[in-house]
């Protein structure tokens, strides 16, 4: 019964590729091929990537959007509450709700949250401090921070397929593909 | 000779030097804090380092001894911390103006020195922020400045321009370093990834927080980015108009006055630049690497911006003259006398020197290729933005109704020994930066590249041309 795995799982094919507009070509191509679960790799952001892999979310844009909604309201409230209702506060006679000298701190609340929205958003999203990744496994890897473009099939993907996912790649003439090893 | 009409020139600036790659800009700038650094590093850190331990000296004496070191009395109360305050948190204000607006405004050469620039603002802002919590007299319950429930059941005065303060610039600190963190998260991965050494491996792994540069990551990389600059802009503008409420809500005479808050932004950008300059200038030499990423165009640029807020802030200096005249108040009118004729017309004339004509030879395009002159430039404006603070603070508040109330100040040696320790301890900042993290966003230049030189920009496939493998830099070229 004993059965000794000696391959370790695949966590996907790799291809390396040489130019962003190679690895434009090539995320369409894997789109339109029917792959769901694929990645890019590339050492700085590529404008129409994401669209070229089909990819459309507005996650971040909506967090921020919230958090700084929130911000805004919780500064004015925090305003209100502690100067008019906790400890009415007499400044010069002043009406009570002067809200005009509320404003400026209810901006820079709604900025503090509305970044602190951006960052952490990003950063939840993306799965931030996972510090080991079967991506990292593949010694070529390391370019993709400097000067190599690489496409990565997920053996998640309800359509793959070792083999043919290999002669797919090997379609899109990659300078190497690997095995990315679980 | 045959004369043939050419069609006008559009003259592209080059943004890059030398012939580049992808791998040969990483190469460049991930290299610098993994190499042995010049000497020159060493004497400047130890500098700093002698600076920052005199700043510590000084604000141990100060909390034993109290704010009467200092030579603030009664009519002037703000003395040295304010004009200090003022003055670091607008040598600030160019690295957001930077990293933020010139980014909304597609501005392509802010991406070789917005990191610098960021990080310069970090440090200026850590100064500024010394001296009103010192000059609170008892730092040690500046917490009753924010909202925290304490057993006074006392809440902080939220009418008051001051609190605003607070809340402008520990937000603006606080967005700064997360920009600039964001910024750096990709690069401190590719760090990782050429470390040389095992402890550079784990350090930069953990502070990249595991970045793999997968396409979605930056995709919501870059939203974050274009959002936080979308919020930067309109924080930057609200931290110096907000400092500058601190005095235009009062009714000083020379302080309650409309133009204060375009005044200061445009002052803070001025005097941003030129400390940009005056730390570029000799990085530039120190790391000749940089040569390649910050151009004589980019400096040319930085003197251009310069010139132009130059003149913003001189316009301001004209409008405070015609408002005291205007005013018909004659307490207005004795202050614009008071500033050409007081005893502290030396400061008010310095200034005029310094920020109004000085800036001037900027107008010529030798100057502003001329690295020794721009350096020599940006430090006198600099030292004119400070007196421009100093005319502000102290000349307002010496004289203002009551002649039996009219004083002077003088700043002591504890005053000078807390500022000069504020400039070692930024000195030693700015040269701990360039010793451990990448100077230049790496990821940014290499999509302006990509952009400039490899089409696909959207705009119907125009290819620029590949930059000749030794472009030469424009008039009189590169130091």
């Amino acid at each position: 019964m004993a059965h000794v795995e000696t391959t370790p799982k695949l966590y996907g094919l790799m291809a390396e590729f040489e130019t962003p507009d190679q690895l434009l070509e090539a995320a369409r191509r894997t789109r339109d091929a029917g792959y769901k679960k694929f990645d890019c790799y590339t050492p700085f952001p590529i404008h129409g990537l994401t669209a070229a892999m089909g990819v459309k979310e507005a996650k971040v844009p909506w967090t921020v959007f919230t958090m700084g909604l929130l911000g805004a309201i919780g500064a004015f409230s925090l305003q209100v509450w502690t100067n008019l209702v906790d400890y009415p506060l007499n400044v010069a006679g002043r009406d009570l709700l002067s809200w005009p000298y509320f404003i400026p701190i209810t901006f820079e609340g709604m900025v503090l949250a509305a970044a602190f929205g951006a960052f952490f958003g990003t950063h939840i999203y993306n799965r931030m401090l996972t510090y080991y990744h079967p991506v990292f496994n593949v010694p070529q890897f390391a370019r993709a921070s400097s000067d190599r473009f690489f496409v990565c099939i997920e053996s998640k993907d309800p359509k793959f397929n070792r083999d043919e996912a290999y002669r797919f790649l090997q379609s899109l003439n990659p300078i190497s593909i690997s095995e990315v090893p679980e | 000779m045959q004369q043939t009409i050419k069609a006008p020139e559009i003259k592209e600036f080059p943004l890059f030097e030398g012939q580049q790659t992808y791998e040969r800009i990483t190469d460049q700038i991930t290299s610098i804090p993994m190499e042995r650094h010049p000497m020159a590093w060493t004497i400047m850190f130890g500098l700093g380092l002698i600076g920052a331990f005199a700043l510590l000296m000084a604000l141990v004496y100060l909390v034993a001894v109290g704010t009467g070191i200092w030579g603030i009395n009664q009519p002037v109360a703000w003395g040295f911390a304010i004009i200090n305050f003022v003055w670091w948190i607008g040598i600030g204000h160019a690295g957001t103006l930077i990293s933020a607006i010139l980014l909304l405004l597609r501005q392509a050469w802010r991406m070789s020195i917005n990191r610098f620039a960021e990080a310069m603002t970090i440090f200026a802002v850590m100064c500024a922020g010394i001296f009103p919590l010192f000059h609170t007299g008892r730092p040690w319950v500046a917490y009753w400045l924010f909202p925290i429930p304490n057993w006074l059941a006392m809440w902080p005065q939220f009418r008051s321009p001051l609190e605003w303060d607070v809340w402008a610039v520990s937000t603006y600190f606080t967005v700064s370093v997360l920009f600039w963190y964001m910024g750096l998260i990709p690069d401190l991965a590719k760090m990782r990834d050429r470390a040389k050494t095992q402890l550079a491996r784990v350090l930069n792994g953990i502070f990249s927080l595991g970045w793999r540069n997968s396409a979605i990551h930056w995709m919501r990389w870059e939203q974050a980015y274009l959002l936080l600059a979308g919020l930067s802009t309109p924080l930057v503008l609200s931290v110096h108009s907000i400092v500058s409420l601190d005095f235009a809500i009062s009714i000083v005479p020379g302080w309650h006055v409309t133009i204060f808050p375009p005044y200061f932004v445009a002052g803070a950008i001025f005097s941003g630049f030129a400390m940009v300059l005056t730390l570029v200038i000799p990085f530039r030499i120190l790391y000749p690497k940089l040569k390649d990423y910050i151009t004589m165009n980019h400096i040319d640029m930085m003197a251009k911006v310069m010139l132009a807020t130059g003149w913003i802030v001189f316009y301001g200096y004209l409008c405070e003259m015609f408002f005291g005249w205007y005013s018909g108040n004659q307490f207005e009118q004795f202050l614009v006398v008071n500033r050409f004729f007081g005893p502290y017309w030396l400061a008010y004339w310095a200034l005029i020197f310094c920020n109004g004509i000085v800036p001037q030879l900027l107008w010529s395009p030798k100057i502003r290729h001329n690295l020794l002159v721009l350096f020599i430039i940006s430090i006198i404006v600099n030292i004119g933005m400070w007196f421009e603070r100093f005319v502000i603070v102290v000349m307002s508040l010496h004289r203002d109704f009551l002649p039996s109330a009219w004083g002077m100040y003088a700043p002591t040696g504890s005053d000078w020994w807390l500022y000069l320790g504020t400039i070692g301890f930024f000195i030693m900042m700015m040269f701990v930066f360039a010793r451990f993290i990448p100077m230049l966003a790496v990821a940014e230049l290499k999509e302006l590249w990509y952009k400039l030189y490899h089409g696909h920009n959207g705009h119907g496939g125009t290819h620029a041309p590949e930059p000749k493998p030794t472009a030469p830099a424009p008039q009189g070229g590169g130091q």
